[in-house]
């Protein structure tokens, strides 16, 4: 079968002028749904599922991606101009997107996001395009073991992300880990940690509760003290000559980008593992390989732009194992499945066979989003940076409306609210004292994760530790990852030695 | 404040003696049936690993060059108390007269008494924000706010925008 | 000031709310309507087989216009389920809430106390019963019944049986096959059911009591084979495959898809869902997809299906008693 002519076919529905304004329509929509916190492409796809019914089918897919696009381009606009992410994919841009926008770099930032992200899912499409099939393979290749090996390594991968602490480094880590086994212990069915038996604990806690609690509520308490009528954040303008330096800055790290869009795509594909791991590791490689390590975190274009490509591509990868496998790697690519199996597609192997136009449709509609969706977020970039110029008073008020808000509309429980109210106070306690955060929120987005495929690996294996060495993928995996563990460790001897200090804790 | 730093650290400690307490209610060992660990070995052991480590946090600060990681400004400290109680009002108020009461009542207050603003901006960013919530959230991505009380008085907008 | 001001506005917002509410109540008396988007509570998370198709009823719905207001779909599947059954305890009375239930219905409250006596919420309508088949992986080189119970014999231990969790409908699934042929196997719990057919596929496991929906993908392209339906006749979409009955061994499991409502919702609320359920039952659509995935369209309603879930409700009670007893 001949790749490009049915991708030649499918753009020429993608680019009929119906399609084009429906594009055009759905990466707005998705963009202001993706920037507000708390709301992601998963609401903006349940909101369209229902309407694919009514309009022509073609356009509907078409929708469907502009949106999913849109969203995941936004996600990055509430990360970086006011340092909450929308979702969990969008953790690791708040790490160097926030500190830009503090400095006054908010739309170098943003232009970074967009141009970033334009490159993972480029790049992760022409993967896409041209390895589907095989690719399926792999993913079904990953069993427990491997799940369990890949987000070792991610955990690994942030291990330098901490404050210089260790010990608080570590506590925030275990308290991401205890937080992430709330609720139900799927291996024995049984409820557990839910204190008293609040029917709220039942669902566990959800990341988005955790990151617009410490990162919203808690980011705002910690302003108000820090200065109370003097924004901490210079204003920021953006001009033409901006934007051209802005893409001059991406042409510099282009090894950073292409490298995120590869592991993003890859990691991406693998079902359960999706966009979060693939972005903290692009940002953790990215660090680790990058000469000036120090500079990271502080405002690092190349903090901003290695995890937007990986989540970009990391999201056009998960449609592989959805298309291919029928298994939903996010909830969003659930929602997409389930409107699939509505439209009377059966997802899994033979799709690709039995169903060309939807397939080849659906990759050219992403090819014609992604275009749009980067042309569109930087025509609104003066738009995002005009509200950081708001009053003080009066971005933190609406932020906190926001992320009440914003906390409430995932689960719709106010219990998911009050959590947030009480992790903004303690997380805004613990960063007074020095406690590192990241860690905590990704330890927890990591943890059912790592818990889950540990647990499961070993009652396959009948309580075998060495099963997840002996399999070939996920041994490379581990040794990699202790790889990773003691990278930091042997730059630290060697820049001790050669300045002449010895090496001390 | 190197008071402040302990009481983060026993607090921590506190906490993760409460979790421990409450992940003992599941097997916490090595367990012969399954294979693996059991349901309540994860949260225990990593919170006895976490109230070991503010254990030492604790202890460091009673060393003698201990240095305070807390900064307290002690005026600022009022506002923020300030905000969180109005948060909690605010969140309180929701489930009882509705998210379109509550809401305004926190900007109102927010922005008037702890801003200063004046009554134009205040009062048309109260006005405004809600009615933006309403059609961002409920007519257009269908996810109903609390109304509380206040539910009859959206029939009819119910009827026109759905 | 800010709050005396306001504080009068929100006394007169809640007077005239009172007046508006009273002359609702009345309204409710003739024809009666949903007056605001209708919550649907699904027992279970994103992604999986009821939300699939709770959400699939939501489109009907919308498409064939059945409903006046847009019916919401809200995922509560904290605890298997508990979180929902809550919910809707909480919810006592309310004409603007709905749950779409499977077997957890049952199986829930009697594996944990909750707090929650299903025979007090209200029974709206079942609209079908999900079948279940024992699946392996087509190079396991095993094409029947009689071939499987050797393979299991003879790997004991080793043999793997994948599935959604311990408590979860294909476990009882799994314990009655194993009580029946005397097997040990190891049971290894996924997230969910498209989580097993794929790890099937893999060889990560040997074995799954999957709906057909979730292993049709793979069952078409030749990777996966059916080997023994636990249904009470042979299914039209798998004509070659005999049900457990006709091959001597009394397994028949079903999983429910059925509606129900909160405690002492208004009879005439009761009756609008009834029929809503009913059209909905009869649209080709859904005629369609029940024909294509297997499932056994089996719509009840009222005391009727009261009576089966307290029927079912015993069954299951026995099935866990009889799982706990063995372990």
């Amino acid at each position: 079968m001949d790749v490009l002519a049915l991708l030649a076919e499918g753009f020429a529905t993608s680019l009929s002028p119906l399609n084009l304004m429906v594009v055009i329509l759905g990466v707005t929509a998705g963009l202001f749904i993706g920037a507000m916190p708390g709301l992601g492409s998963v609401n903006g796809v349940a909101i369209v599922l229902p309407l694919t019914f009514i309009v022509p089918p073609s356009s509907a897919i078409i929708l469907l991606a502009a949106i999913y696009y849109g969203a995941m381009y936004g996600g990055a606009v509430s990360s970086i101009l006011l340092g909450i992410p929308g979702a969990s994919t969008a953790v690791a841009t708040t790490f160097d997107g926030r500190p830009m926008a503090q400095q006054g770099k908010a739309g170098l930032a943003l232009i970074a996001a967009a141009v970033a992200s334009f490159v993972g899912g480029t790049i992760s499409v022409i993967l896409f395009t041209l390895f589907a099939a095989p690719l399926a393979d792999v993913a079904l290749a990953f069993g427990p073991a491997e799940e369990f090996a890949l987000v070792l390594m991610a955990f690994t991968t942030f291990v330098g992300l901490g404050g210089d602490d260790k010990l608080k480094t570590i506590i925030m880590i275990c308290l991401g880990l205890v937080l992430s086994t709330v609720g139900l212990d799927l291996i024995s069915g049984q409820p557990r940690l839910i204190f008293g038996d609040m029917p709220g604990f039942y669902s566990g806690i959800s990341f988005l509760v955790l990151a617009i609690g410490v990162y919203g509520v808690g980011e705002v308490l910690y302003t108000i003290e820090t200065s109370k009528s003097s924004p901490q954040v210079t204003p920021a303008k953006i001009t033409f000559g901006e934007l051209a330096l802005g893409i001059k800055a991406m042409g510099r790290i282009w090894k950073t980008m292409s490298f995120g869009s590869f592991m993003g795509f890859f990691v991406g594909m693998l079902p359960a593992a999706g966009a979060t791991p693939a972005s903290l590791m692009a940002y953790g490689v990215a660090k680790q390989t990058s000469k000036h390590p120090e500079t990271f975190g502080k405002g690092n274009i190349e903090g901003v732009a290695a995890p937007e490509t990986a989540n970009n591509a990391a999201s056009t990868g998960s449609l592989l194992p959805m298309l291919t496998l029928g298994i939903p790697g996010s909830p969003t690519t659930a929602l997409l499945l389930g409107g699939m199996v509505m439209w009377g597609l059966v997802p899994g192997p033979m799709l690709f066979i039995e169903q060309p136009d939807f397939v080849w449709g659906l990759i050219s509609s992403l090819y014609t989003a992604n275009f749009a969706a980067v042309l569109i977020n930087i025509a609104l970039i003066p738009l995002f940076v005009w509200a950081l110029r708001m009053p003080f008073t009066v971005l933190c008020s609406i932020v906190l409306v926001l992320c009440i808000v914003g906390g409430f509309a995932p689960s719709q429980k106010m219990h998911d609210v009050w959590l947030i109210a009480g992790f903004g106070v303690a997380g805004y306690l613990l960063r007074k004292a020095d406690y590192p955060l990241a860690p905590l929120v990704l330890a927890l987005v990591l943890g059912p994760l790592m818990e889950k495929s540990f647990r499961q690996t070993l009652i396959a294996e009948q309580g075998n530790v060495f099963a997840f060495v002996e399999r070939p993928l996920s041994g490379t995996f581990i040794a990699i990852a202790a790889l990773f563990f003691v990278l930091p460790f042997i730059k630290y001897l060697r820049k001790g030695t050669r300045s002449g200090i010895a090496p001390a804790e | 404040m190197l008071v402040a730093d302990r009481i983060i650290a026993g607090a921590i400690m506190a906490l993760s003696a409460y979790f421990m307490w409450h992940a003992v209610a599941l097997p916490i060992g090595w367990e012969g049936e399954t294979g693996g660990p059991g349901g309540g070995a994860f949260p225990f052991w990593l919170s006895l690993i976490m109230m070991l480590c503010a254990g030492g946090i604790l202890l460091r600060s009673f060393a003698a060059d201990a240095v305070a990681s807390f900064q307290f400004d002690r005026s600022m400290l009022r506002s923020v108390v300030a905000v969180v109680a109005a948060l909690v009002v605010c969140i309180a108020l929701i489930p009882i007269a509705g998210a379109y009461i509550a809401i305004p009542l926190f900007l109102l207050w927010y922005l008037k008494v702890f801003g200063g603003h004046g009554w134009f901006l205040t009062l048309s960013i109260s006005v405004l924000t809600p009615v933006f919530l309403f059609f961002f959230f409920e007519a257009t991505l269908k996810i109903l706010l609390p109304k509380g009380f206040t539910e009859p008085l959206f029939f009819p907008l119910y009827a026109m925008f759905f | 000031m800010a709050y005396t001001f306001t504080r009068r506005v929100a006394m007169g917002l809640a007077a005239s709310a009172a007046l508006v509410a009273t002359t609702a109540t009345t309204a409710l008396a003739e024809g009666w309507k949903p007056q605001k988007p209708v919550e649907m509570v699904i027992m279970a998370g994103q992604g999986g087989g009821a939300d699939r198709l709770a959400r699939l009823f939501q489109s009907i719905i919308q498409k064939e216009s059945l409903s006046n207001m847009p019916i919401l779909p809200v995922n509560k599947g904290g605890g298997s389920g508990a979180e929902a059954l809550r919910y809707l305890k909480d919810k006592e009375g309310d004409a603007h809430t709905i749950m779409a239930t499977l077997n957890s219905y049952y199986t829930t409250p009697l594996r944990t106390d909750i707090g929650v006596n299903i025979e007090e919420f209200t029974p709206i309508a079942r609209m079908a019963e999900d079948t279940f088949i024992l699946w392996v992986n087509a190079d396991a080189g095993i094409s029947n019944l009689d071939e499987y119970v050797a393979a299991v014999k003879a790997s004991g231990k080793d043999w793997k049986m994948g599935g959604t969790g311990t408590g979860q409908e294909d476990s009882l699934v799994t314990a009655m096959l194993e009580k029946e042929f005397g097997l040990e196997m190891t049971y290894v719990p996924f997230k969910g059911g498209g989580d097993v057919a794929k790890n099937l596929i893999g060889n990560h496991i040997n074995s799954t009591v999957n709906n057909p929906s979730e292993q049709m993908g793979f069952y078409k392209a030749g990777k996966s084979i059916p080997l023994v339906a636990f249904t009470p006749e042979r299914l039209a979409a798998f004509p070659d495959v005999p049900t457990a009955r006709e091959l001597g061994h009394d397994i028949v499991y079903a999983m429910q898809r059925s509606f129900v409502a909160p405690k002492d919702m208004p009879a005439e609320a009761v009756a609008y869902y009834t029929a809503m359920f009913k059209k909905l039952s009869e649209t080709e659509e859904w005629q369609t997809y029940t024909s294509e995935k297997a499932l056994m369209p089996a719509y009840l309603t009222g005391d009727d299906l009261q009576a089966y879930f307290m029927t079912e409700r015993d069954k299951h009670q026995a099935i866990l008693s009889a799982m706990e007893g063995n372990s």
